[in-house]
């Protein structure tokens, strides 16, 4: 590559971040090329940032908006890793039950998490139970698929060892299979976490009476653009935030591999 | 040699028999047929028994109704004409997001000025899940032909940039030193040592962004379009019919399954054509 100097390299980029920040005040406000009916200029998104901090907007304020959509999230995506991590060991240990399962799971597989909604609003209504319904569905597929790779991979000498030395049943699950497959099962982490992410915002587009989506929702049928960056950098931060929260608790749960 | 020997050795008692893991098992067929079998069954009994139509429907029923979707139109359209609708969407969303992501990309992993400038905005930009931009997509391209495009696009657009760029990273620097002891350009340099060592890395990114792209079609249409696959089952879900909502359901499936498949097989095909070139 070029010959460029770090630190030059790590100013350019600081300097970027000012610079996007000043072109965006010049196009929307000094300078007037983008209409405020657009995109809106950093004066009124901050209004509107601060409107939903301390007043409310959509029903509620901001971090009523948030707890819903977050607490949304745990649920589903703990349920995800629940079901995703049990199925992904059964097709792993078991032939019998790779052979009976996986057609039906390769059948299932190529719908896209979002075209399970309509089928989840008819069975479960517009509440909560349909939002847990997809994610659980959506996010354990990575979850099944990286699993099922983690433990595929596992060095077998080391399985041959454990057995020797007697690892059976819940020894062998727990101190041998899952730390095995640990490296792949994060990525599944990570793409079910990102799915669920997904996944809510979409349903809260169709419909929610409080949650991120809803507040896109509400700004979009408002024609309300400095409430609508408010949403996206909302999404943004809350996405960031908890994959953020999985790399520590990844860190925590394999404390072997940092070192 | 007696008989006996050309059997496996007796086992220890209580050792289980076979691999220890269900992957070094060959796979059995009928297990398969079984599973399959029960899963249409359980299927078709429950949609019986329940007896609701806005609940379930049998296969046989969906798969009727998609028939018949093929010559009778369902909301202003037939099934074909619905699935032109969403491909030619999906073709400008995911065209779109490569004449414009993978330029981007390559153009990133060569000129280091250039990566640390749009990087940050990148990675900013990269972490809005795409459905979140459909406020502005109506706003901006409204709820025909641009807005879903919009949202495509902000589906495939990552995935782009980041085989194209995470490719001309890879570029050997033997070979950059090479052209550029030799007086090569820098535009040179792009386009005759960096894209040819990308090019592995770009086609598995777009089959990446091929299925990103797919997965936000869906979204898009589900909650901004009128016409498309899966505008389909927005009205089969209004209508509380579940038939119809199965029916966009297996046509989304299958549709995806094609195109992964189509994008697989230009994967291996370039890779096959690499690996003879580099002999």
């Amino acid at each position: 590559m070029r010959p460029a100097s770090a630190w030059r390299l790590r100013a350019v980029s600081i300097l970027s971040i000012a610079a996007w920040l000043v072109l965006w005040w010049l196009a929307t406000d000094v300078m007037g090329w983008i209409d405020a009916i657009r995109f809106p200029d950093p004066r009124t998104f901050l209004e509107s940032l601060r409107q939903i901090s301390f007043g409310t907007y959509a029903g509620g304020d901001l971090l009523k908006h948030v707890a819903t959509s977050s607490w949304l999230v745990v649920r589903g995506f703990l349920l995800a890793v629940a079901i995703g991590l049990a199925l992904g060991l059964l097709i792993s240990l078991s032939a019998f039950w790779r052979d009976v399962l996986s057609p039906i799971f390769n059948f299932l597989r190529p719908v896209p998490p979002l075209a399970w909604i309509p089928l989840a609003l008819l069975w479960f209504g517009l509440g909560d139970n349909s939002k847990l319904f997809v994610m659980a569905l959506a996010a354990s597929i990575p979850l099944v698929i990286n699993t099922t790779t983690g433990v595929a991979q596992i060095d077998r000498t080391l399985l041959a060892a454990a057995r020797v030395n007697g690892a059976r049943g819940w020894i062998w699950l727990w101190h041998v299979i899952l730390p095995g497959a640990m490296p792949h099962i994060a990525i599944g982490l990570r793409l079910a976490l990102q799915t669920s992410w997904t996944v809510i915002v979409a349903a809260e587009l169709l419909g929610a009476i409080w949650g991120v989506g809803r507040v896109l929702t509400a700004a979009k049928d408002d024609v309300y653009p400095g409430m609508i960056v408010v949403g996206m950098v909302t999404v943004a931060v809350l996405g960031v935030a908890s994959s953020l929260l999985l790399g520590w608790a990844e860190g925590r749960l394999m404390r072997w591999r940092a070192r | 040699m007696n008989r006996e020997s050309s059997r496996p050795a007796a086992r220890p008692k209580g050792a289980r028999r076979g691999a220890m893991l269900a992957v070094d098992v060959p796979p059995r067929r009928w297990r398969g047929v079984l599973g399959i079998g029960a899963f249409i069954a359980i299927w078709y009994v429950a949609a019986r028994y329940i007896g609701d139509t806005a609940t379930l429907a049998t296969p046989w029923a969906v798969l009727d109704r998609f028939v018949t979707m093929t010559y009778k139109p369902f909301a202003g359209s037939t099934l074909e004409g619905h699935l032109l609708a969403s491909l030619g969407r999906f073709g400008a969303g995911f065209g779109l997001s490569v004449v414009v992501g993978i330029p981007l990309g390559l153009a990133m992993g060569w000129f280091r000025y250039l990566e640390a400038v749009v990087k940050p905005i990148f990675n900013v930009l990269r972490f809005i899940a795409p459905i979140a931009w459909v406020p502005f997509a109506v706003l901006w391209f409204g709820t025909g032909y641009g807005g879903p495009v919009l949202i495509i696009f902000a589906g495939a657009f990552p995935a782009c940039v980041i085989g194209a760029y995470g490719g001309a990273r890879l570029a050997d620097a033997r070979l950059l030193e090479a052209a550029r002891m030799l007086g090569a350009k820098s535009l040179r340099i792009l386009l005759s040592v960096i894209l040819p060592s990308a090019v592995p890395s770009i086609v598995s990114a777009l089959r990446v962004a091929a299925g990103n792209a797919w997965q936000s079609l869906v979204g898009a249409e589900l909650i901004v379009a009128s016409s498309g696959i899966a505008y389909i089952m927005v009205r089969g879900q209004m209508n509380r019919t579940i038939v119809i909502v199965l029916t966009g359901m297996l046509a989304i499936g299958l549709v995806g399954l094609l195109l992964d498949w189509l994008f697989g097989r230009f994967e291996r095909f370039v890779q096959r054509r690499l690996g003879a070139a580099a002999v």
